[in-house]
């Protein structure tokens, strides 16, 4: 085996490595469909996040429009401050509630945008007057037992 | 040429852990000498060789080669030290992913910036001196014995050292490679104005080239002389080592208690729980 | 005897301990040893090339004919677990996750262990028993910078890009299954799988475990050589060692790893 037949056959090698990691970057993952394009962030402060995560999808529409970027627990207020980063193609107005919906039954938990009719739009850095808790499924199991149970009251 | 000798071993003590090889060793090596070490196997010859390679440090006592004593010198001392030496292992150990050109050219490449024209040159200069000149794109398992230990010669004349070591250069060869090798060693040795120090146990091939001998038996020197002095010696043991007698001061029985008491004896139950 | 016997027991316990203790010790020294040597693996990389080929472009057969034949298992047992709960779109997700973060850095680094540390502990403790090592020592040349360390440096680069190819081969294999064979939907197999695996957490911490997985094969293998008894018996024995210790590592360093990177982030 001389070096030039070496030498091709580890080029060809890497090359083919590099290929396949470039597969999994952009047809197996989600390199290509988020990340790209410039983003400028919102804050929201949330009473309670539930189960959100950093980095999990800020959506309208159902549209993925943006990033989780940061969550930090505001020691004064005792809410939760969660940066988004929002791709800089999309304009929202100024009194767009976020939400935090689940998607599905048991799946992940994402910010959920509802656009308002404000005229003005955000700016970055801005932060969102409204916004809607998640729901906690003990608590709604809870408050649906208690009126359950205070019906049942009424009635005798 | 300097009367200093080029190695030179004083009360040299070495033991692998509490298990004494070597015992009081005294040698010299002079310049432009070949000088055989010789004994029965396991008597501390390569030992011996490797002390002065440095590849191991003695217990105690000294090795001093070309003036310097090896065992002090730090790694890159050691290496350059080890750059004017040239060692024949018993096999040849050529690098078996290597054609015996490239084999040869190793430490040129390895040491040297020298353009690969002029590596091409020296490397068939020394291929030429033993006789392989054609054989340098061969593998070295294409080679047979005597050839291979021709190349690890040419490998270990590549840099022109002061002293080559020879570990058993002429074991498991056939008379005729045999004596091409002898013949070599001498040769190189006077044509290129070094040293060798040769250990082997065949006794009438070496005799035949070297200088001077070192008789060693159980990590010491028992005898020393020239050819003629070692052939016409009287010491028990270096008589039946030349003479290649059955019967000596030597037995043909390990070490053992007294034979008829053994056979009556119960054997001892073997240790593993196979049996 | 009853008193004798634990006495016994722990006498054995605590040689075999110091035993493993001191032979860690031993190889740990031995990698330092081997990266402060590398410079010339890296400077003159022709080395490293060398052995890149022998280890990676030839373990390219197996890494890739298992990495699609493991994509096509996954895809049949995916596809018979995931539509007893109506969901069989999300067939591409589990090919792909289970690939990316588990079975391409594990099972591309046991194969490699097999195919390529135990050939090149074999080598290097052939070239011990043969005395090579000795004779490029006695030659002023190190053999840790010469043979161990490009041998070290071509197993952790050809790694990573064999673990990739292995679970390219896998989503494809799971592909040809999934959809050409079974006739999930094509479109919901790649949007899915794209949706659900994240470059930077699954991609990513792939390459990062095959990176380290690399490491550690590369270094039990040229340690196992070069630490060999330079005996046919000793060659074997070495090599056996190689495939067992390195296999056991990748698992262990597989939980370690996958504690640290998906705790819940």
């Amino acid at each position: 085996m001389n070096r030039a037949a070496i030498d091709l056959w580890v080029g060809l090698f890497v090359a083919l490595g590099l290929a396949a990691l470039l597969f999994l970057a952009l047809k197996v993952g989600n390199l290509s469909s988020t990340d790209v394009g410039e983003t400028y962030a919102v804050q929201a402060n949330f009473d309670n996040i539930g189960g959100l995560k950093v980095r999990g999808a800020v959506k309208s529409a159902g549209v993925v429009v943006g990033r989780v970027g940061e969550i930090r627990f505001d020691r004064e207020n005792y809410v939760a401050q969660v940066s988004m980063n929002i791709d800089k193609r999309y304009q929202f107005p100024r009194d767009t509630i976020a939400t935090i919906n689940t998607s599905g039954l048991l799946g992940e938990q994402y910010v959920g945008f509802e656009v308002g009719g404000d005229p003005e739009m955000f700016k970055p850095g801005d932060v969102l007057k409204k916004t809607q808790s998640a729901m906690v499924l003990e608590k709604l199991i809870s408050q649906f037992m208690f009126s359950k149970a205070a019906e049942d009251e009424g009635k005798k | 040429m300097s009367a200093d000798p080029l190695v030179k071993i004083r009360d040299l003590n070495f033991a692998y852990d509490s298990r004494a090889v070597l015992s009081g060793i005294n040698m010299t090596i002079p310049r432009g000498k070949v000088v055989a070490i010789m004994g029965l196997s396991g008597c501390g010859k390569t030992t011996t060789l490797r002390l002065i390679g440095g590849q191991l440090r003695p217990t105690s006592g000294e090795v001093c080669v070309a003036g310097k004593a090896v065992h002090e010198l730090d790694d890159e001392g050691l290496y350059l030290m080890r750059r004017r030496m040239g060692m024949l292992f018993q096999f040849g150990a050529l690098f078996t992913d290597m054609s015996v050109y490239d084999n040869v050219a190793f430490q040129m490449r390895e040491h040297t910036d020298l353009p690969d024209e002029l590596i091409h040159d020296l490397v068939l200069m020394k291929l030429h001196a033993v006789g392989l000149r054609g054989a340098r794109s061969l593998m070295p398992s294409e080679l047979s014995g005597g050839m291979a230990r021709r190349v690890a010669l040419a490998r270990a004349i590549a840099l022109d050292p002061m002293l080559i070591m020879y570990d058993e250069p002429f074991a498991g060869l056939d008379p005729i490679s045999l004596s091409i090798v002898g013949e070599l060693i001498r040769e190189l040795n006077d044509a290129l104005g070094i040293s060798s120090i040769v250990v082997t146990h065949d006794v009438q091939e070496s005799l035949k080239i070297v200088d001077y001998i070192y008789f060693m038996a159980a990590g010491k020197v028992v005898a020393e002389g020239t050819a003629e002095d070692i052939r016409q010696s009287t010491e028990p043991f270096v008589h039946q080592f030349v003479w290649g007698e059955p019967d000596g001061p030597l037995n043909f029985h390990y070490p053992a208690r007294d034979y008829a008491q053994e056979m009556r004896e119960q054997p001892a139950r073997p240790k593993g729980w196979w049996s | 005897m009853v008193v004798v016997m634990p006495a016994n027991f722990l006498r054995q316990l605590g040689h075999w301990t110091t035993d493993r203790l001191w032979r860690l010790g031993f190889a740990s020294r031995f990698l330092l040893m081997t990266l402060l040597y590398s410079g010339t693996a890296l400077r003159r990389f022709n080395l490293t090339m060398r052995e890149i080929y022998f280890t990676g472009v030839l373990s390219l057969i197996i890494i890739l004919v298992s990495g699609l034949f493991v994509g096509m298992v996954l895809g049949l047992q995916g596809y018979d677990t995931l539509q007893r709960y109506g969901s069989s779109e999300a067939l591409g997700v589990l090919v792909a996750l289970s690939l990316v973060r588990e079975l391409g850095p594990v099972v591309a680094a046991l194969l490699f262990a097999s195919r390529a540390g135990s050939a090149i502990t074999a080598e290097i403790g052939l070239m011990k028993a043969t005395e090579q090592l000795s004779a490029m020592e006695m030659m002023a040349v190190n053999p840790i910078a010469r043979v161990v360390a490009p041998r070290f440096w071509a197993g952790v680069i050809s790694m990573p890009l064999l673990a990739a190819l292995f679970s390219a081969m896998g989503v494809l294999g799971g592909y040809l299954v999934g959809v050409q064979l079974i006739g999930v939907d094509e479109g919901s197999f790649w949007s899915q799988m794209q949706s659900a695996v994240d470059f930077r957490q699954d991609v990513m911490n792939g390459v990062i475990k095959s990176f380290v997985f690399g490491a550690l094969v590369s270094w039990i293998a040229v340690f196992e050589g070069y630490d060999a008894e330079p005996t046919a018996e000793g060659v074997s024995g070495a090599t056996t060692r190689t495939v067992v210790t390195s296999s056991l590592a990748i698992l262990a360093a597989d939980f370690v790893l996958t504690a640290f990177m998906f705790r819940g982030v």
